[in-house]
């Protein structure tokens, strides 16, 4: 071993720690960046923690309950119909959705089930609400992206859909339609042409879409390969819905359950994709709004006669007993667990709304991101927010 | 020989100063007015099938006046630990740039305000105190998007500026010349293979050069797909999220008339500027050009600039934005290189031909 001379000895040590020093000064302290409760990103009060370096995320933390309005226990103090007025605002921009389930498990504690023209009526209804709220994240997907001009198409063909929704049951967001045992009126005359044509405008519309941002090459570059979810992570956080369709899961509760509903009477295709990036969620969707045109179209053509509603007393009690029903909503598996003891009213409601379950993959699937693309996995993975805090 | 009098036989030094203020107002603010109404208000709204602005005036167009006077209305805030005099000097920094950058751009043969020799360099220099005024106004304001829409910012226009001075040189050495007079006068006195009806604009045989700019251009005013400095889902309007009132005004008019002034001088690159083609009134020289150029010039280099803006705007209002990253990159590994080669090929053909 050579030995060093004294000044090169020194020159040596002080390259070093001028090296640390740099090192020190350069090793700059994170940043805590709150996203939300006020933030275009978070369509409503959605509260997102993020400590970044630099534009990279370090690590998330959703935070949630801004906008909590504690209707699992105000269904405490409801009678049965009332309590379809509430969990309309559940997931406000599908509302009709949302009645279902719940009116599915008091129509199965009570024994009963609705007409056959009920049902089809309902099936019909929530795949129209359905369209209404895909079709606007369709549309929001390109405002997250900077892209101004989609939302506009998605807010103008999505009102021909309210437009139906409305005439069929007279409140564009808010129904309030479904009865226990079937439901409040009959569909209005010239309905189901209109439909027919709305159906047709509905599909242009995805056709628009798909030329003007899923084809464009920007949008692809900043979904593909971004928030990628696989198989067995998405299963293990309880995704579901298109959530977990794209990550290539072959799971869909209209197909896989029997419900008294319509689904299984038409001819419709369960999409899925392999990918599980942001790219795959939103194909998944804008497939599944074609299907669901596709599965309003059989139906109108084959609504049977009959009435909409069956005998039930003109005060309902619900006999004593559990019941677990979910259905295919949009945002996913939404379910409601009603224990009645035989009360006017249930005794305890929980309500399994999707975006809460399909939120809670964010701290795992936002850490190592950049900043631009927390919008676009938030966006991908489409939450509403009163879907979140019930 | 000076602007003024040719026109009015004589003025006095003050007059000439008086009228070149005024003219330079009126030559920033009136591009940006109208691009604000035609493109943003209305070619906007027919994209998205809507009307836009209908009630202020016939069709909305006293809508951008009813604007300016709400915001000069609103109450002035500033951040309570924003760096108060920085915080109020950024807009004006940005605007001030946008009114040096006019001052080369020729409207006529005799028609300007300065006539620098080294006039596209020194628009290319100024250009780049905007971003100046955009870093500082990102981190005098105390807000963690606002730096990040800063940071953002300084980044995407100093690696823009590089593409955008490298096509620059492809068509300075096809003109000759630096001088922004000496570029139109080679343009329009020039000719294609010997076809001489259309001059020789340089947006045909310079095209690579011409779309390297643009999207050059379209990164300076972080217009979309590459307003991520603005980005409004992501960083709530970046730099500009504390400004309110006279100070977004001033923000929203430097950045509009930043696109009108980029847009003037990239028709006079690339479109021909103030001029028809020479051929079509037997002009050779920029002497033998009549006296009434000099007013129907800039009406003509203001349609120039208008079909220069639709592009942008149509682009605007159609793309997605890009990743930061991604924008590095696109420069860097795409744009830079073309360019690159875009000079070799034109340095080859001119000494060719």
């Amino acid at each position: 071993m050579t030995l060093l001379g004294d000044r090169q000895q020194l020159s040596y040590i002080a390259s070093q720690a001028a090296d640390a020093r740099v090192n020190l000064e350069l090793e700059t302290e994170g940043m805590t960046l709150n996203i939300g409760p006020q933030h275009p990103a978070t369509h409503g009060t959605l509260r997102i923690i993020a400590r970044l370096d630099g534009e990279q995320v370090v690590w998330v933390d959703p935070s949630c309950g801004y906008m909590h309005r504690g209707y699992e226990k105000l269904t405490e103090v409801r009678t049965y119909p009332q309590v379809t007025a509430l969990v309309n605002r559940i997931d406000w921009l599908g509302s009709f959705a949302n009645e279902v389930p719940f009116i599915l498990a008091a129509e199965k504690l009570m024994g009963i089930e609705a007409p056959l023209r009920a049902q089809h009526i309902r099936t019909i209804l929530f795949e129209l609400s359905r369209i209404a709220n895909v079709s606007l994240f369709l549309g929001d997907l390109g405002v997250q992206l900077g892209a101004i001009t989609p939302v506009f198409m998605a807010f103008r063909d999505r009102e021909y859909v309210l437009n139906l929704i409305e005439g069929a049951t007279g409140g564009r967001f808010h129904p309030n339609f479904d009865r226990i045992g079937g439901l409040k009126d009959d569909l209005p005359a010239g309905w189901i042409d209109e439909t027919r044509t709305v159906m047709k405008k509905l599909r242009r519309f995805c056709d628009e879409i798909e030329d003007l941002l899923f084809g464009n090459e920007i949008f692809q570059s900043r979904t593909r390969g971004i928030g990628v979810i696989p198989r067995d992570i998405a299963l293990q956080y309880g995704m579901s819905g298109a959530n977990l369709r794209a990550s290539g899961v072959d799971w869909d509760l209209r197909r896989d359950q029997s419900l008294p509903m319509a689904w299984d009477k038409v001819d419709w295709k369960v999409w899925t994709h392999p990918d599980g990036d942001s790219f795959a969620r939103c194909w998944v969707r804008l497939q599944e709004v074609r299907e669901s045109t596709r599965i309003v179209e059989q139906l109108v053509d084959t609504i049977p006669a009959g009435p909409v509603m069956t005998k039930v007393p003109r005060i309902i009690k619900v006999p004593e007993g559990e019941a677990w029903v979910c259905t295919e909503n949009p945002l996913g598996e939404m379910g409601y667990y009603v224990v009645s003891q035989g009360d006017l009213g249930p005794f305890r409601v929980k309500i399994r709304s999707a975006s809460f379950n399909n939120m809670s993959i964010t701290p795992w699937l936002l850490k190592g991101v950049y900043v631009p693309d927390i919008v676009t996995i938030l966006a991908s993975l489409y939450f509403i927010l009163g879907d979140i805090d019930r | 020989m000076n602007t003024v009098s040719l026109i009015i036989a004589e003025v006095p030094y003050w007059g000439q100063s008086l009228l070149r203020v005024l003219g330079g107002l009126v030559a920033v603010l009136l591009p940006a007015g109208t691009i604000v109404y035609l493109f943003l208000f209305k070619m906007m709204s027919f994209m998205q099938s809507r009307l836009g602005p209908m009630e202020a005036g016939p069709y909305g167009s006293m809508q951008l006046f009813a604007e300016v006077g709400k915001w000069l209305q609103k109450e002035d805030i500033y951040p309570a630990r924003a760096d108060k005099f920085i915080f109020k000097l950024a807009p004006l920094i940005v605007l001030a740039s946008t009114f040096l950058l006019v001052v080369v751009v020729p409207f006529g043969p005799d028609a300007w305000f300065t006539n620098f020799e080294a006039g596209i360099f020194y628009a290319l220099a100024v250009s780049s105190i905007s971003v100046l005024g955009i870093l500082i106004a990102g981190w005098s304001s105390a807000n963690k998007y606002s730096l990040l829409g800063g940071l953002r910012a300084a980044g995407q226009l100093i690696a823009y500026e590089l593409p955008m001075v490298l096509a620059v040189i492809g068509v300075v050495i096809q003109a000759g010349t630096m001088n922004l007079q000496g570029i139109v006068l080679a343009q329009n006195s020039g000719s294609m293979f010997g076809f001489d009806g259309l001059g020789n604009p340089y947006v045909l045989t310079q095209f690579v050069g011409f779309v390297i700019f643009m999207i050059s251009v379209q990164a300076e005013l972080t217009q979309a797909p590459f307003d991520m400095p603005v980005a409004e889902s992501e960083l709530v309007s970046g730099y500009m999220t504390e400004y309110s009132g006279f100070r977004f005004l001033i923000f929203f008019i430097g950045e509009f008339a930043t696109a009108g002034v980029f847009a003037m001088i990239a028709s006079v690159l690339f479109l021909g500027g103030w001029a028809v083609p020479f051929s079509w009134f037997g002009w050779t020289t920029m002497d033998s050009v009549d006296n009434w150029m000099n007013l129907a010039g800039p009406l003509i280099l203001f349609t120039k600039m208008m079909v220069i803006m639709f592009l942008v705007m149509w682009v605007r209002f159609s793309y997605p934005r890009l990743r930061e990253d991604q924008l590095q990159r696109f420069a860097w590994k795409v744009l830079i290189p073309i360019s690159l080669v875009n000079i070799m090929l034109t340095a080859i053909l001119k000494v060719a031909f």
